[in-house]
């Protein structure tokens, strides 16, 4: 074309195409530092829990925290021993767990194998919109709805007051029972329709179907949902917060009030704790303990998932 | 041994032959016997009679009349989207798990209606078996992929299962090969095997007919000419219906074939498959009596 330009050049961009080409590096650059900002924040985070949580532990023993039983970390004289946190905590994931796991699977093998795309349709928009109610709303539903109404009936161990991890765990239930469903049904979308054709083709009703080789064969997704909103009953606060009450109690009982370790760190934050004082750096030591179970848990499904994963080909 | 080999040779290498030699060539001479020779004691047990299925509005496939009969293979052939697999499906009621899809017409199973009053379709299934495209061996052992026919359609005891799942897996000539690692995945085991699997699994709940979906087009010729040895074997106790987009393996196995075509009827946008020939293969492949048919036997179509 241009008869001035040497040889060599012929196999190099010009015009239009060079400057797409150039285009293309800086748009590399962008999402690498996009990308690399996702490991930044994460550092962040990490170091800003670390800090404090080496200040607390040089003021408060290990010991106490960790095999000690009462919690009163604001008050004067404090006491630190984590374990009615933990017991709340694990409390409000079990009842939350136990609505949302097997809930999320029914409604999920009625989506995926009963219901007809007609009633898909209709039922789809509510379990969106179920899982769009921000959590301060299902807060009050617990307080003046499944409290009184629900907890209150169901729990034959004793009185339910106002406030319990009953009513909490329920709700927390309600609210990630969505997330568990679109899970579940990924899970078991995601089984090839061959194989439960397979099935049906050697005479299986629906629910040896789904019995037999839906859940099986889509075992290692439904795991991983499982942990995933067990991860997120663990982490939820606003719910927990306004349903559970503010004491930590150290019990077993369900239908008393309690604290989360998630409850607590939204109780103790909003509270005015002076920022250089062992009780703001506890809400940190919390924090740590949380992040330390959520990943933990994290990686668990991780493992399970590529343990159990079938390879159809 | 080197009567296999024969016709492992022969699976393998007729598909280059050229079209005209395919006419009547591979044709096995048992076949002819039996659709020939032994004509008027045949025994039929399955009918469609004006089969029609529809999908939404789509007319895909319209009357479909063909008889299935004992000690026979029927084999479908035809060109893509001519309706064959959808006919297939229709003898089993497989149809009914899609959600759009419409069966009008009949298919009579020794004097009932499939799509009637008196048929459930699990039991249906249960009694005209099926083995797909591409093997789907269950994501579990062996032993259980047999043994999941039998526990669905009653509760065998062990010693029961046992028996069932050793004589289903001999029948299927896969019994030598996988005795010893009964209990490892299905899916340890080559396409062949996984393929010879599902044929056990369907005879595990003892059908009275099986219908096989190409069940060789996932295969190499090898797994394919023993797949079709088995045909063979099985065909006495099973009669079994075959699609297959190979016209060499239409030829080779059955006893009668069936020829679809598509044609774009008036008041239609997409073609609709319809049944352009049934006969005795000897006769589909050596004097067709429609031209059409003659046309894609010879390769000048489809």
């Amino acid at each position: 074309m241009n008869s001035t330009l040497p040889e060599k050049h012929i196999l190099q961009p010009s015009g239009l195409k060079l400057r797409q080409q150039r285009t293309e590096v800086v748009i590399k650059v962008l999402l690498a530092v996009i990308a690399a900002s996702c490991v930044l924040i994460t550092t962040g985070v990490v170091v800003a829990l670390v800090r404090p949580t080496i200040d607390f532990f040089g003021e408060v023993g290990i010991t106490e925290f960790l095999f000690t039983t009462d919690w009163f970390p604001l008050y004067e004289p404090p006491d630190f021993g984590v374990w009615p946190l933990v017991v709340g905590t694990f409390t409000v994931m079990l009842i939350a767990v136990i609505i949302a796991v097997p809930g999320g699977l029914f409604v999920a093998f009625f989506l995926s194998e009963y219901a007809s795309p007609r009633t898909k349709r209709y039922l789809k928009p509510f379990l969106e919109i179920l899982a769009g109610v921000p959590t301060v709303v299902f807060g009050f539903f617990a307080l003046n709805f499944i409290a009184p109404n629900v907890a209150r009936k169901i729990w034959v161990f004793s009185d339910v007051g106002f406030y319990s991890a009953l009513a909490a765990g329920i709700t927390v239930g309600l609210m990630i029972l969505p997330m568990m469903t679109t899970l579940a049904e990924d899970a078991m979308a995601a089984v090839p329709r061959s194989l439960i054709d397979g099935a049906y083709a050697l005479g299986a009703t629906k629910r040896e179907t789904c019995t037999g080789v839906i859940f099986p064969a889509g075992l290692s997704g439904i795991i991983a949902a499982g942990v995933i909103a067990m991860s997120r009953a663990i982490g939820e606060t606003t719910i927990v917060l306004l349903a559970a009450g503010s004491t930590a109690n150290f019990t077993f009982n369900a239908g008393e009030p309690m604290q989360t370790m998630s409850s607590f760190i939204g109780f103790a934050g909003l509270g005015d704790q002076p920022t250089d004082s062992t009780g703001y750096r506890t809400i940190f030591a919390v924090g740590s303990m949380l992040f330390i179970i959520t990943f933990g848990l994290n990686m668990l499904s991780q493992r399970i998932v590529t343990r159990f994963r079938e390879v159809y080909e | 041994m080197v009567e296999d080999m024969n016709k492992v040779m022969n699976s393998g290498v007729s598909s280059s032959a050229s079209p005209s030699k395919v006419i009547g060539v591979s044709v096995y001479s048992d076949n002819v016997q039996s659709a020939e020779g032994n004509t008027p004691a045949l025994e039929m047990i399955m009918e469609s009679q004006d089969l029609k299925v529809h999908y939404g509005s789509y007319l895909a496939v319209r009357d479909v009349n063909l008889q299935v009969h004992k000690n026979e293979i029927t084999a479908l052939i035809g060109p893509s989207g001519c309706g064959k697999s959808t006919i297939l499906r229709c003898f089993n009621r497989m149809n009914d798990l899609i959600p759009t899809a419409k069966v009008s017409g009949s298919v009579i199973y020794r004097g009932i209606d499939l799509y009637g009053p008196d048929a459930n379709a699990g039991e249906v299934r249960r009694r005209i078996g099926m083995v797909f495209q591409k093997p789907n061996p269950f994501p579990k052992s062996i032993f259980d992929n047999v043994a999941f026919g039998p526990r669905v359609n009653g509760k065998p005891s062990k010693q029961e299962t046992e028996e069932l799942v050793e004589r289903s897996l001999k029948r299927a000539a896969l019994w030598d090969e996988v005795k010893d690692r009964l209990k490892q995945s299905a899916f340890s085991l080559s396409g062949g095997q996984q393929q010879r699997l599902c044929i056990a699994r369907a005879l595990a709940v003892d059908p009275d007919v099986l219908l096989m979906d190409e069940p060789c087009s996932a295969l190499d010729p090898i797994a394919t000419g023993r797949i079709e040895d088995l045909m063979h074997e099985i065909k006495g106790e099973y009669p079994i219906v075959i699609v297959t987009h190979n016209m060499q393996q239409a030829a080779r196995v059955s006893n009668r074939t069936a020829f679809f075509n598509t044609e774009v009827d008036a008041d239609a946008t997409r073609p609709t498959g319809v049944l352009v020939e049934y006969d005795s293969t000897q006769k589909i492949f050596s004097a067709p009596s429609d031209p059409r048919t003659e046309q894609y036997i010879s390769g000048r179509m489809g």
